[in-house]
């Protein structure tokens, strides 16, 4: 169809003229810019607490707004708030499905949502009248599994799925508002903008989507990766994207310069990232991989300035909690441990 | 229930090993039934003949390419045989036939596996791969886990033993080399004696073995009557139950073994205990220690294929019109340099990290490191901390973020009679979270008292916003109020955040010393004022000073 090739040579030269203007934006590369800022040094982070309790792999795990509580689940069919400064838990609660994947805190810290191979998000409420903790509303109409899920506020939530799309539901009607479609793979994980304004979704076609919640509409893409993106987080101050992928690297992308920043990579790293999250002030960034351990980066100079090894499986999720105080890390060993 | 600690360690390997069996079988096809594989005996026997025959072939080859050094006992091995049909040449380089474009993840962990194993065998470059003499004997081809654990740290920049012998028991674990004398895969940092795997028994290749393949593996191992080639209990097991589930066809796989025992019995000594061990280890990988008793079937279910996304999907005319819409939007935006954004992430980091628990140390002490939660008391107490303070400076969203520094902006905004705008920003906050059949009333709500005409808390909304507003609640909703909200802020931050930044309120929360609230400084406090007042009071009226105290 002569048509199709015509648009399709429109499509690629446009393209081209983009890639040309982020090179024309590359002035410097961040490594030359960041060669005077003083060293991080050596970070050495120790196990100071681990929390048993689960009897499968840990899927995911979320920390709870301004709050030492946090949430984790896994496919013993499980989902358990825990005090995490004094291990005890807070909430056991049993799942319909143990194909669990995701969790999330609501930032009120009164709802909690899990998720999976069963297609759908369910709510539960943290804070009922009875004390009994009980399913909300269950949300359903993926078609695909449920990847990651994270909470807007108590009326709203975002989800990713193996069906290529992103959903914004509202909770208390449970139903779709807003379909963010447009990856070609999976989607593998979400992180909102700490304005509430965006977030970002990391997929298997290898790319992350900039997405606009108010006007549905995708608007930025990054790619670079050679594999699945399983782990995506926002840089504190918004501005800046990270992401982790199967190819084992870890990708810096800044939303203004609308392009990569830096890689971070290692010759002796050779399993892909499961989870990462940035610390407080950004300038670490810890990510798990499938190999145990949990890599911690310097995110302007690019080095390895630390290894976090003391679990006996893949690390599945990781997070520091908001006051940066410590981060926990949740593995396929069945063990939460918190770091700092 | 005290289990001898050797079996723990078994358990556990056998666990990750199974763990890591499930990986590997991600691209291959499912195993046929026992009932079908009965059925289709004759068509395998043929199979199985041409299998062999390519196995010893393909060994041969092997043996060319490994060992060149060693190439006179290898004249017996190199017999014209007709090259295999379907398997392709390997090169001299790489020894693998992993196909490159292969995207899947694990086929991308063999790939960057499979490079550091090539060149860690190395003529030049390598580990000292020899021949070494022992008792009566001379053990071929090995190398020490403490050599491999060396050339590791040098060749791939890393800095503690520790790490290399986890990234050395990854890839052993996988197979691609394994202690001689030991079933359990994993790198020591010692004198331990390591082989490396044949590219033919590569993890890499996908083709996972049959039972009937391992039946005649053990098989052959009981024919070749020598001590060190002993079935491990556990493979005796395995052997007798595979006896029992291939009873019918046992015949068969007795000649299976018989041939190819026929035939290891022509290669040289050397090559062939090279070939064993690397054989074993193969079904070491395939095949672990059961401590449960055998490797059921039912383990090797297939873990889904990993399909590749729909990349190669072509798009309809919509779908490119779509996308060069969206190309061009991309195209508009103005892209920030680099040198600019740079500097951004470093004045932000710089600025933040003294609050980053993980770079800075805190004061007082990180609670889980000292298991004392002073700071968060600290935190929760009405009197934030200079650093805190500090903060609000950093930007309007800081200060806002933090319910004390968002209480003193206000404060601020009342001494100015400017507090409608922040009013108004929380409120519109507060509608964002809101259950959605409050919205609408919320919404009115703020129109009345901050928008309509007389409002009694007006503020200052351009007319463009005014109209989109008043346009946005005809059909109101979460986000009618962005476009204003979004106005005041910018309003807030050029105007009224500098002021306050500057103003005496801030200034002297920032600059001041501790007050003294405790206990001890209202004593003294009283104290100074009565030995200040006191004396010219009469005596009554001190008392009763004292008893409200």
């Amino acid at each position: 169809m002569d048509e199709m090739d015509q648009l399709r040579k429109e499509a690629d030269s446009i393209k081209d003229q983009i890639t040309a203007a982020r090179k024309a934006g590359q002035d410097t590369s961040l490594q030359e810019a960041v060669a005077g800022i003083t060293v991080v040094g050596r970070v050495q982070l120790k196990t100071r607490k681990t929390l048993r309790g689960h009897l499968a792999k840990i899927y995911a795990m979320h920390w709870g707004t301004d709050t030492t509580l946090c949430v984790s689940a896994s496919q013993d069919g499980k989902l358990i708030v825990w005090d995490s400064i004094s291990t005890n838990k807070v909430n056991a609660i049993p799942l319909k499905s143990s194909w669990v994947m995701t969790c999330a805190y609501a930032p009120s810290g009164n709802l909690v949502a899990c998720g999976g191979l069963d297609n759908m998000c369910s709510i539960y409420n943290l804070k009922g009248k009875d004390g009994n903790v009980k399913v909300m509303r269950e949300l359903a109409a993926h078609t695909g599994y449920l990847s990651c899920c994270r909470f807007l506020s108590d009326s709203e939530i975002i989800t990713s799925s193996g069906d290529c799309t992103c959903v914004l539901w509202d909770i208390e009607t449970g139903t779709q508002k807003t379909v963010f479609a447009g990856h070609q793979g999976d989607c593998m994980s979400l992180a909102v903008s700490p304005d509430f304004k965006f977030f970002i979704s990391g997929a298997c076609d290898f790319t992350a989507k900039l997405w606009d919640i108010r006007e549905d509409a995708c608007r930025q893409t990054f790619s670079g990766h050679e594999s699945d993106i399983n782990a995506i987080g926002f840089f504190p101050n918004g501005n800046a994207v990270i992401t982790g992928s199967d190819d084992a690297t870890c990708k810096l992308y800044d939303l203004r310069a609308d392009q990569e920043l830096i890689t971070y990579q290692d010759s002796s790293i050779m399993c892909g990232v499961t989870s990462l999250a940035p610390s407080l002030s950004g300038r670490l960034i810890l990510a798990g991989h499938d190999d145990f351990n949990v890599n911690i980066w310097d995110t302007l100079k690019a080095e390895r300035v630390g290894v976090l090894a003391g679990h006996d499986n893949r690390v599945s999720c990781i997070g520091v909690s908001t006051d940066g105080m410590a981060c926990c890390t949740g593995s396929w060993d069945s063990f939460l441990k918190i770091w700092n | 229930m005290a289990e001898a600690p050797q079996q723990q360690q078994e358990v556990k390997e056998e666990e990750e090993e199974e763990e890591q069996q499930q990986e590997v079988k991600e691209e291959e096809e499912e195993q046929q039934q026992e009932m079908e594989q009965q059925e289709k005996e004759q068509q395998e026997k043929e199979q199985q003949e041409e299998e062999n025959q390519e196995e010893e072939q393909q060994e041969e080859e092997q043996q060319e390419e490994e060992q060149p050094d060693s190439s006179e006992g290898s004249e017996e091995a190199k017999e014209s045989v007709p090259m295999p049909k379907a398997r392709p040449l390997l090169s001299m380089r790489s020894m693998s036939i992993v196909d490159p474009e292969d995207k899947s993840p694990n086929m991308i962990v063999y790939r960057k596996i499979e490079d550091i194993v090539t060149r860690i065998q190395d003529e030049t470059e390598g580990v000292p791969i020899r021949t070494v003499k022992s008792f009566m004997t001379k053990i071929p081809s090995v190398v020490t886990g403490a050599d491999i654990v060396q050339w590791m740290m040098k060749n791939l920049a890393i800095e503690d033993p520790a790490e290399a012998m986890h990234i050395g028991s990854l890839i052993a674990a996988q197979g691609y080399f394994f202690p001689i004398s030991d079933h359990v895969l994993s790198l020591k940092d010692d004198g331990t004696f390591y082989r490396f795997q044949a590219p033919y028994f590569w993890p890499s290749n996908c083709w996972e073995p049959e039972n009937t393949d391992y039946a005649i593996y053990l098989c052959k191992r009981t024919m070749q009557n020598k001590t060190r080639l002993e079935l491990a209990d556990y493979e005796a097991e395995n052997l007798a139950r595979l006896q029992r589930a291939f009873a019918r066809k046992w015949e068969f796989i007795y000649m299976q073994a018989e041939a190819q025992v026929k035939i290891d019995r022509k290669k040289d000594k050397t090559e062939r205990k090279i070939l064993d061990s690397q054989e074993r280890a193969f079904w070491d990988v395939h095949r672990p220690v059961s401590v449960y008793g055998l490797a059921e079937e039912g383990t090797q279910a297939q873990s889904p294929i990993h399909t590749p996304s729909h990349l190669g999907r072509k798009g309809t005319k919509e779908d490119v019109e779509k996308e060069i819409s969206f190309l061009n939007l991309q195209l508009d935006r103005h892209c920030m340099k680099m040198s600019k954004v740079a500097d951004s992430l470093m004045t932000y980091t710089e600025q933040y990290m003294e609050y980053d628990p993980f770079v800075t140390a805190t004061e007082p002490s990180n609670p889980w490191s000292s298991d004392d939660p002073s700071f968060w008391d600290v935190e929760a107490s009405k009197e934030p901390s200079q650093q805190r303070v500090r903060k609000w400076g950093f930007s309007l969203q800081e200060a806002l973020k933090d319910h004390a520094g968002q209480e003193l902006f206000l404060k601020f905004l009342e001494s100015e009679f400017s507090s409608e705008n922040l009013r108004f920003w929380l409120a519109v906050q507060d509608m964002k979270r809101r259950p959605q059949q409050e919205v609408a009333q919320r919404a009115q709500e703020i129109w009345t008292e901050f928008l309509a005409e007389g409002a009694p808390s007006s503020i200052n909304l351009d007319s463009h916003s005014y109209e989109r507003t008043s346009h946005n609640l005809k059909d109101p909703g979460r986000y009618s109020y962005v476009d204003a909200q979004d106005h005041i802020y910018k309003l807030m931050k050029s105007d009224s955040y500098a002021r306050f930044l500057r103003s005496n309120l801030y200034q002297d929360l920032l600059m001041a010393r501790k007050k003294p609230e405790t206990e001890q400084g209202r004593r003294t406090s009283l104290e100074k004022f009565t030995r200040s007042v006191g004396k010219s009071l009469t005596g009554k009226r001190l008392t009763g000073l004292m008893q409200s105290s």
